[in-house]
């Protein structure tokens, strides 16, 4: 199901490396030059074409939390190659150097902090980490913090990007989607808000479970949407797809999202549909003006 | 008549069509080859045996996509001969690739939802050979609410190669059809039992597949990716679907010792084509066993047990910190 296949390594390496100073960006919309520090200032949008690039998970929580409020959750859970999976490499081994790369223990960031005063749940999907594929790990994390808002009554919010479940752990990697559509079930169960955030790109086994179970659905602008990738769907049916297939906009137009949101309106954004739906949320998790 | 046949099938069929003319020359001569057809027997079930203990996870990926293997509908028809087909999603459209609908199973009602691949050129057609678009992932969901409003078990059988990848499942929202038939799934106050029959593929087949037990037969394949997708992908080689295969650990005893199955259906030796009225009759007594367990408990447990049962699945390591 994972079908992502990154021919470059990805653009962000995480916020503790960023790009370094003085460099200029190639922006993958319209080819214009951009000065790193001005790109990364703009979380990494095109001033020029307004094309939303990949934002590494650690930049995406300090997009949507107030400064200095975010506590990190289950930053020491890790992969188990119970497979003792091989391919062209051994699993362990792309574990280590996605590790390294990327400098997140796996493809997801969970934690809680304040959005615009509310208190929220919030897991981000790190691309640079093996395509931000879902295994064990993954799964794990997002149930976790499904559970976490459950007993705490305040919203879980999932920012997913990533190309789909991880083969490397074969049907385990499968069973994640079971996984967290169980605990998006026992969100809907204790009427608490859900808000599903679909950045470039999700694909596969992510879009087909909890990704695709908002209360409210989100994408980002021309991010890519769906289930079986293109070159999947191309190889089957033998002809080209038709241009913004597969899109944020195509989706929409389809009836699969709510709204598309800028990344500079998404907090926002969020914040005002949290305040709608917040009935179930008690005091101590209201912005404190409320 | 011709048979489809695997090329490890080969020796087998080779010893079977021996016997047969052994038995046609006794029956023509007036001669006695009565211990000759014993000892030939005795080889053909050797063979056999030692055939099918030895397969490798490619060979049995190969089996579990075996022609001639019975369908969703050939075990519907022994399970519950009377069963009623019921179709669409009441949404769009029939959803062609899954069969649902009631059936009783010795005495006991039960809602029977299949993934048919479909056995000739045309049914195959029809069938799109057993890859669901959205609607019929939808039509399932709505008969299980059915079920549910009239406190009658699930009984899925699933054998699809995944969720078809086309662009108007893309356009009816195939991801969300997965992924709300897994919510809804793990909130049902019904049992839920799944059976994989043949080729468990990925997300097409989960979509069917969150049950109170997940059951597979003996020679049936469950996997995240086909060990052809695999190979593409992750060593840019088709031809390395057996290494692939290998590496998935996709097989009916690869997932119950990593405890994602919950049981094995064993098959007659050779495979469920080669005696489906037996495989059939194999599962009815599993169903029977565990249909009758599972009846024992009230809806909250029946959902408590199967929301436990996917919240823990996977290993994963940890440090635990000291507060
Ligand atoms: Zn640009």
């Amino acid at each position: 199901m994972t079908w992502y296949n990154r021919a470059k390594p990805p653009l962000g390496k995480g916020e503790k490396r960023g790009v370094p100073e003085g460099l200029f960006i190639k922006c993958e919309g319209c080819g214009e030059m951009i000065y790193a520090g001005e790109f990364e200032a703009a979380w990494r949008v095109c001033k020029k074409c307004g094309k939303h690039h990949i934002l590494p998970g650690r930049r995406r929580i300090g997009l949507l939390l107030d400064e200095g409020t975010f506590v990190e959750s289950d930053a020491s859970v890790q992969a188990v190659d119970v497979l003792k999976f091989r391919d062209t490499k051994r699993y362990r081994d792309r574990i280590k150097a996605a590790q390294k790369e990327s400098g997140e223990a796996d493809a997801i960031i969970c934690g809680s902090g304040r959005l615009n005063g509310w208190e929220v749940e919030l897991a981000a999907f790190e691309f640079g980490f093996m395509g931000g594929s879902m295994g064990v790990v993954v799964g794990e994390k997002i149930a976790r913090a499904g559970e976490r808002a459950v007993v705490r009554k305040c919203p879980l919010i999932i920012v997913s990007c990533s190309g789909g479940a991880r083969m490397q752990e074969g049907t385990f990697s499968l069973m994640q989607m079971a996984k967290t559509a169980v605990v998006i079930e026992e969100m809907r169960d204790a009427k608490l808000p859900y808000i599903s955030v679909l950045a470039h790109p999700t694909a596969g086994g992510v879009t087909a479970s909890f990704a695709m179970l908002g209360d409210v659905i989100i994408a980002e602008p021309d991010a890519l949407i769906c289930f079986a990738g293109p070159r999947v769907i191309e190889q089957t049916i033998r002809q080209k797809l038709p241009e913004g297939f597969q899109r944020s906009e195509f989706l929409l137009e389809h009836g699969f999202v709510d709204l598309i949101s800028k990344r500079s309106d998404l907090k926002k954004n969020i914040a005002a549909l949290i305040g709608h739906m917040s009935a179930n949320i008690p005091p101590e998790n209201r912005p404190p003006q409320q | 008549m011709t048979i489809a046949f695997l090329d490890f099938e080969k020796r087998i069929l080779e010893l079977e069509n021996k016997l047969d003319e052994l038995r046609s020359l006794s029956k023509l001569q007036d001669a006695d080859f009565s211990s000759e057809i014993r000892k030939m027997r005795k080889k053909l079930k050797q063979v056999k045996m030692e055939t099918f203990s030895r397969l490798s996870r490619w060979q049995k990926t190969q089996l579990a996509r075996h022609p001639a293997r019975p369908y969703a509908i050939d075990y519907i028809k022994e399970l519950a001969p009377d069963f009623v087909e019921l179709q669409g999603d009441r949404l769009f459209g029939v959803g062609p690739s899954i069969v649902a609908g009631f059936g009783t199973m010795e005495s006991r009602s039960v809602m029977f939802i299949g993934i048919q691949k479909g056995r000739d050129i045309k049914e195959k057609m029809y069938r799109n050979f057993g890859m669901p678009h959205p609607e019929g992932y939808r039509k399932a969901l709505r008969l299980m609410k059915l079920a549910e409003k009239f406190s009658k078990p699930v009984v899925t059988l699933l054998d699809t190669p995944g969720a078809y990848p086309g662009i108007g499942a893309e356009e009816r929202g195939q991801a969300e059809a997965v992924a709300r038939n897994l919510m809804e799934m793990a909130a049902l106050r019904v049992p839920i039992v799944c059976v994989i029959t043949g080729e468990g593929g990925s997300g097409g087949a989960l979509a069917l597949g969150v049950g109170n037990r997940v059951l597979m037969f003996e020679h049936s394949v469950y996997s995240v990716i086909s060990p052809e997708g695999c190979a593409a992908i992750l060593w840019k080689d088709q031809s390395k679907v057996e290494e692939a295969a290998e590496a998935l650990a996709l097989t009916s005893r690869d997932l119950l010792e990593n405890k994602i199955i919950d049981e094995i259906v064993r098959e007659p030796v050779g495979g469920a084509h080669r005696n489906p009225m037996l495989a059939a009759h194999v599962l009815k007594r599993v169903l029977r066993r565990t249909l009758g367990e599972l009846s024992a408990l009230s809806p909250e447990e029946i959902v408590g047990q199967r929301r436990k049962k996917f919240r823990d699945m996977g290993v994963f390591f940890e440090q635990l910190q000291e507060k």
